[in-house]
């Protein structure tokens, strides 16, 4: 099986160590997986702006870059709900067909890392060692988009060492929400707080979810507010062993 | 009443405000959060529950393919069952048939059963006009009615409002609409719902014309139905001469056996309740009973020819989205600017009334981070999220002739970076540059080590005005890939 990565251009250029946390698990579970450079962005934040001609050509390149995989696998819920359920509508909009015919190709063969880890290696133990108290975020589209379900955190209950506590009302949205968190401000920060409030409820030092969008928000809040907790991804937890 | 939604803000200033009011926010957060419970349990109940959602879709969908023949069904069986039939295209027309009805009457006022119809056409200032008095009887609409407010949820107008203020409102305005309230009213919800009963029904007893609205309309056997908890509907669908009622052309069932769908996912999904404590139905007038329809269009033909925004007539008007969605819990439902806030009104709004009309209207289909909980929970599984987004990008397109906003420049600009990982690439680099300088400058050190950028100058500042901005890394992730020749 021929398999990519799709860093993700939020990861990419901010978030490095998430990229490099899945290319190490990968490697663990004997997956030898790929970079495609030609890489960028899955035009969500186009899209979801409502800017459907400026995505086409991110939406192309997209397909471009991961044509000839078998499994394209992504650190990020919402990355992945864009590609499944906003590509074709992106493709259809632009009214080239030939686009269209790729995003039906490539659309189904991406992985949010989860999944991927659960349902096509089959899985929950990756054999991670992570011993600190830990409350973890199911993101938006992690959750309803995709419905990635209990993955994650049988996942997370499998790590060796770890102290999962349960996080209050947990499937309410964080206020993140892509351009939703500059072009309503005061809202979103609103709803970052009290999503911030429930995990300190939980004296958790680390907060973990699927999404470094979300978690640059909700972390931005906690280390505004001096809280002392620190936001991981999923990723970079269950790559860390005893070694490193 | 005074209160207007005409010239209110774009939702972010009136979301600004909104959130400013702690006691606003504590009252929301209390309500939706207990209906929300109440819903989920007794939704929980109902093993069918999807196969039910699916149900309702289908039926709404059916009747809005084939809304033409179905509408004239239904004008066929009102008029068979002594109903007189009345068709207007917008508020203006429907508003004038009222009042015109009410007028050969003689009525100088109308008792009025809660209705988002006559809502949504601003009825009541309308009859006003003419010199006739609307008497809203719902307890929630008649707190919004007396403290000169406006309604901010679909199903519980007065949801902002706690009893100590409710209290306040049934003492100082009560005397001048009718009955005063009691000495000594306490703010003990029965007595305050005491207290509403009896200025009501001298109403209910006075008024000769009464006006309605219609949860269902049956095209198959005429039948108007409506749906309520407190039974001041029963009292004014059938005391008074004179029965009117307002409904939308999309409220068709096209069966009487549909109904069945509807009575288990409205109740369960709206109060939380297994079944609602009053249901009225009526196939033309109660005897003795003059009884009008007026079928309502003002933009439903529009939203109706909209491909991906038609299913948000399929909404029967529970308000689960309200209750569950984040944004409405923290702004309340006076920041949607409209009868009909939160999610629902979030679509509902620019596709009876058009993008690219003004500035509140466009910036209602960004008022939601997209979290698709409104969705989850929507009776007739109308895919909120998925038509805001739809009306995102018509609200762009509609701007894309004038001159380019800050937003689209930069997006545009982005889309161009991220079209080729060249471009990304160069555009990386400068971020690493920029990120060395910023570290070294950064004293701020976030939990796990990283620095944080300080307060970022406008747009940034929207950002960072609450939260902390980690310093970008020195090395993206593909330089990194690039330079260690892993490919």
């Amino acid at each position: 099986m021929k398999v990519a990565v799709q860093v993700t251009c939020i990861n990419d250029a901010m978030f490095p160590d998430t990229g490099e946390a899945v290319f190490t698990l990968l490697r663990r579970l004997g997956v030898a997986a790929d970079f495609p450079a030609a890489q960028t962005c899955c035009a969500q934040p186009m899209v979801n702006t409502g800017y459907l001609d400026e995505a086409v050509p991110v939406v192309r390149n997209f397909v471009d870059a991961f044509a000839g995989y078998d499994a394209i696998v992504t650190p990020s819920g919402s990355c992945a709900g864009s590609v499944r359920h906003q590509h074709a509508m992106v493709a259809r909009r632009s009214g080239d067909g030939r686009l269209a015919a790729a995003v039906a190709r490539t659309s189904p063969k991406v992985y949010e890392l989860t999944e991927f880890l659960v349902d096509v290696l089959g899985v929950t133990d990756v054999g991670a060692y992570f011993p600190h108290r830990v409350t973890y975020h199911p993101t938006c589209h992690s959750l309803r988009m995709l419905g990635v379900g209990d993955r994650p955190l049988r996942l997370l209950r499998a790590v060796r060492g770890i102290d999962l506590v349960e996080l209050p009302a947990a499937d309410e949205c964080c206020g993140f929400g892509g351009t939703f968190a500059v072009k309503n401000a005061e809202t979103s920060t609103a709803m970052g707080a009290d999503k911030a409030r429930h995990v300190l409820d939980t004296g958790a030092e680390v907060l973990v979810a699927g999404d470094n969008s979300c978690l640059l928000h909700i972390g931005g809040l906690l280390s505004r507010q001096r809280t002392g907790v620190r936001v991981m991804h999923l990723a970079e937890v269950l790559a860390r062993t005893e070694d490193a | 009443m005074s209160g207007t939604f005409v010239g209110m803000p774009a939702f972010p200033a009136a979301a600004r405000e909104a959130l400013s009011d702690a006691q606003l926010r504590r009252n929301l957060a209390h309500a939706t959060s207990t209906i929300r419970a109440k819903r989920a349990a007794v939704v929980g109940e109902v093993d069918e529950w999807e196969e039910l959602r699916l149900a309702g879709a289908a039926i709404k969908d059916n009747v809005l393919h084939h809304l033409d023949e179905h509408l004239l069904r239904l004008e066929q069986s009102l008029t068979e069952r002594g109903a007189t039939v009345h068709w207007a295209r917008d508020a203006a027309e429907a508003c004038e048939i009222v009042a015109s009805i009410a007028r050969r009457h003689d009525a100088d006022e109308v008792v009025k059963v809660k209705s988002m119809a006559t809502q949504e056409i601003g009825l009541n200032e309308a009859l006003a006009a003419h010199g006739i008095t609307a008497w809203e009887t719902d307890l929630a609409e008649l707190i919004v009615q007396l403290g000169d407010d406006l309604p901010s949820h679909i199903l519980v107008p007065a949801i902002h409002r706690n009893r100590a203020e409710i209290r306040e409102i049934f003492r100082e305005r009560m005397a001048a609409a009718g009955r005063p309230a009691p000495e000594n009213l306490s703010d003990v919800p029965r007595e305050l719902a005491a207290a509403a009963r009896l200025h009501l029904r001298e109403k209910f007893l006075r008024a000769k014309v009464a006006v309605s609205g219609a949860n269902f309309a049956i095209a198959e056997t005429g039948t108007l139905v409506v749906v309520e908890s407190e039974g001041n509907g029963r009292m004014c669908l059938t005391l008074p001469e004179v029965l009117v009622s307002v409904v939308g052309i999309e409220k068709i069932l096209p069966a009487w056996s549909d109904l069945d769908v509807f009575l288990q996912l409205l109740p369960r999904s709206s109060t939380g309740e297994r079944m609602n404590p009053y249901t009225s139905m009526w196939s033309g007038g109660t005897e003795g009973q003059e009884a009008h329809v007026v079928l309502l269009d003002n933009g439903r033909t529009r939203a109706l020819a909209d491909e991906v925004g038609r299913q948000a007539l399929r909404c029967i008007r529970c308000s689960a989205c309200l209750n569950v969605c984040p944004v409405y819990e923290r702004t309340g439902g006076h920041a949607y600017g409209s009868v009909y806030p939160g999610p629902i009104g979030a679509i509902l709004n620019p596709l009876l009334r058009g993008v690219g009309v003004d500035e509140q209207t466009d910036s209602l289909p960004y008022a939601s981070s997209l979290c698709g909980a409104c969705f989850e929970v929507c009776p007739v599984r109308i895919d909120i999220p998925e038509v805001l987004v739809h009306l995102r990008s018509q609200v762009v397109d509609a701007h894309r002739a004038g001159p380019p906003k800050g937003e689209a420049v930069a997006m545009k600009s982005a889309a161009w970076v991220l079209s080729g990982a060249r471009r990304l690439s160069w555009a990386e680099r400068g971020m690493g540059v920029a990120g060395r300088v910023l570290n070294r400058l950064g004293r701020k050190v976030m939990p796990g080590g990283r620095r944080a950028l300080g307060r970022l100058p406008w747009p940034g500042s929207l950002w960072s005005n609450a939260r902390d901005v980690p310093a970008p890394p020195a090395e993206s992730f593909r330089a990194r890939w690039r330079r260690e020749g892993r490919r």
